[in-house]
């Protein structure tokens, strides 16, 4: 065996960086392998949010309230599938790793953590912006939801920006859930519901009347609210970047803030992990 | 003089325990462990075998002591390390239910690193060798336990570690499985003096079959270490009398009191009721008063036999009890 094992032995150790890329690439091929060989959970996601977008639509058409209330809705429709997938299978998953085994295997691997979390963030793009794309075009046309792509840049740098801050909240979430040490479903549960609310998914929080002014910037702090607000004022009100110059800044805000953020937590999650010897329980 | 592969310097690892006890997993445990061996670390569970290892493979961090793999210190240079180890532990399956095998194996090469021509390679050969070729395209969570332990074992291999961690690798397997396992192992190991196996396991004739030395580990100490030969030959006059008993072990009250019992491990089947005495003697002239008390006490005593002494008569004359008490002792703690 070892001399099958030393004839097909690399010329040299790879770099880090190879190592870590190459480990990045794969964890995110096994999200989208995974997704295609179940074709049928795409079909029900896509389905689902289309169910609740469909039912605000028809309320906000009882209401008789403007066309471009449709446009919200569908616009908070399909980033709904970005943030499920952030808590999930972003925020949830090292919980799930663990369980498996595969965290252990991460560890002893020569690669940083931080490349599995982009690998699944990568992969969990991909899948996401399919199904999101499907949503966004299927709903604006069954709908009739009038959406403005005058500045396919802005709308671009937006969605990108909103995308990085909510997937590198998701690997500071990845961190956390393990040092919390319950369930992870029963955490991503508690975070589903309130987020939908506050970021508003369904109507729009900025200049809500019914919402106090206290709680319009609470919820700014969740960059979804942002990143959600931003890409409606340019999908559906035709605003150009120099119009949400505050949105552009507080998205970039979030970034720099929450991806050190989330290298930090995993270095701590994983400290802590080897000191208390977390790694090893199970259904802790 | 062989290069050292393992060494553990007073390594010490301690545990928070109910009610802010500190419970402690090991003790001063001192190894040096050379190129080229199969080391076996034998001891029931919760004796700190697998605290050993997730040290040894920088899964933990040791409370007291130094611990070297390779040449590398396991926590100062633990990134350096990890590209010259690997960890497969019995009875665990990583990797992702949906993927097939061959998927499952090429995603972990690339946590090393591999370019994907040797990854795929690599991963032929492990499946021809480990004869689970035919299974490649075949999902994991459709393949039965014995082949998802291959498969974990083939995962072990796939960066061709210099010094490979298997903990309890035969935990639940059939006996032809482990079997192969066994020899497969010992080949890889045989094949290249440059390669190092450290294997924790319960299961005292897989030590005595695979293992160069033998660390006999009990409640986070070192109670010996030797050659399993060596382990055995201590023994000297010391013999182990097998009893068969018909009716409960509980009346017969604590055998080591008789002057010459050395130490007493039993299992019991429960449906038959038949109580198995492993009775670790001085002398075998005690026997008879041994046997005296089990009738006194109302038991049968079916029939007596000696056998050649092994690890587990090691254990017994070194803590004075066999596994199944140790773990069940461990547990009520």
């Amino acid at each position: 065996m070892a001399e099958v094992l030393r004839k097909v032995k690399p010329k040299a150790q790879p770099s880090e960086i190879s190592r870590n890329l190459r480990a990045a690439y794969a964890r995110a091929w096994v999200r989208v392998k995974a997704t295609k060989k179940e074709p049928l959970w795409a079909i029900a996601e896509i389905t689902i949010p289309l169910i609740s977008v469909g039912a605000y639509v028809f309320l906000y058409r009882a209401l008789n309230a403007p066309p471009s209330f449709a446009s919200f809705v569908v616009i908070g429709g399909t980033v709904i599938a970005f943030w499920a997938n952030v808590l999930w299978n972003m925020s949830a998953q090292f919980y799930w790793e663990k369980e498996t085994g595969n965290l252990e295997m991460y560890f002893v691997a020569p690669i940083s953590t931080m490349a599995v979390l982009l690998g699944m963030a990568l992969g969990g793009i991909i899948n996401t912006s399919t199904r999101a794309l499907s949503i966004l075009i299927i709903g604006s046309y069954v709908f009739q939801a009038p959406l403005h792509l005058s500045d396919p840049i802005a709308a671009l740098i937006v969605f990108i920006l909103t995308i990085i801050s909510l997937y590198a909240l998701g690997m500071l979430f990845a961190s956390l859930f393990m040092l919390y040490g319950r369930e992870a479903w029963h955490t991503a549960n508690l975070l589903q519901e309130p987020v939908y609310f506050f970021s508003g998914f369904f109507f729009p929080i900025t200049g809500n009347r019914f919402f106090p002014f206290a709680i319009q910037v609470a919820a700014s702090l969740i960059p979804l609210t942002v990143g959600l607000d931003a890409i409606r004022r340019v999908l559906v009100l035709g605003a150009g970047l120099n119009q949400i110059p505050l949105h552009v800044l507080g998205l970039v805000a979030f970034v720099s803030v929450l991806l050190p953020l989330s290298k930090k937590g995993l270095d701590f999650m994983e400290r802590l992990a080897k000191k208390e010897g977390r790694l090893t329980l199970r259904w802790q | 003089m062989p290069e050292l592969s393992i060494e553990t310097v007073d390594l010490t690892r301690t545990f928070k325990g109910p009610s802010n006890t500190t419970v402690k997993a090991l003790d001063r445990v001192n190894i040096r462990v050379n190129q080229g061996e199969i080391f076996g670390l034998l001891g029931p569970n919760g004796a700190g075998k697998t605290t050993l290892i997730k040290i040894l493979t920088t899964l933990l961090l040791p409370t007291e002591g130094d611990a070297y793999v390779a040449g590398f210190h396991v926590v100062k240079q633990a990134s350096e390390l990890r590209s010259f180890i690997n960890l497969v532990s019995g009875g665990e399956t990583p990797g992702y239910g949906i993927l097939t095998t061959r998927e499952n194996l090429w995603f972990f090469s690339q946590l090393y690193g591999l370019p994907r021509s040797i990854a795929n390679l690599r991963i032929k050969e492990l499946m021809d060798k480990l004869q689970f070729a035919e299974y490649a395209s075949t999902r994991m969570h459709k393949l039965s336990s014995g082949y998802k332990q291959r498969l974990n074992l083939a995962r072990g291999f796939i960066n061709d570690p210099k010094v490979l961690f298997l903990d309890e690798p035969t935990l639940g397997l059939d006996v032809l499985s482990a079997k192969n396992l066994r020899q497969f192992v010992k080949d890889w190991v045989r094949n290249d003096t440059e390669k190092t196996l450290l294997l924790t396991t319960h299961y005292m004739a897989e030590a005595e079959e695979m293992c160069d030395r033998v660390a006999i580990i009990d409640q986070g100490k070192i109670v010996a270490l030797d050659t399993p030969e060596s382990l055995k030959n201590k023994l000297e006059r010391r013999r182990t009398v097998k009893l068969e008993v018909r009716g409960s072990s509980s009346k017969f009250g604590d055998l080591k009191q008789f002057s010459g019992v050395l130490g007493v491990s039993q299992s019991q089947d429960i449906q038959s009721e038949i109580s198995t005495l492993k009775v670790l003697v001085e002398d075998e002239s005690v026997i008879s008063e041994v046997i005296s008390r089990i009738s006194q006490s109302g038991s049968k005593v079916i029939s007596v036999s000696k056998t050649e002494p092994t690890l587990e008569d090691v254990y017994i004359s070194l803590v004075g009890r066999g596994f199944e008490e140790s773990e069940a002792q461990s547990t009520t703690q």
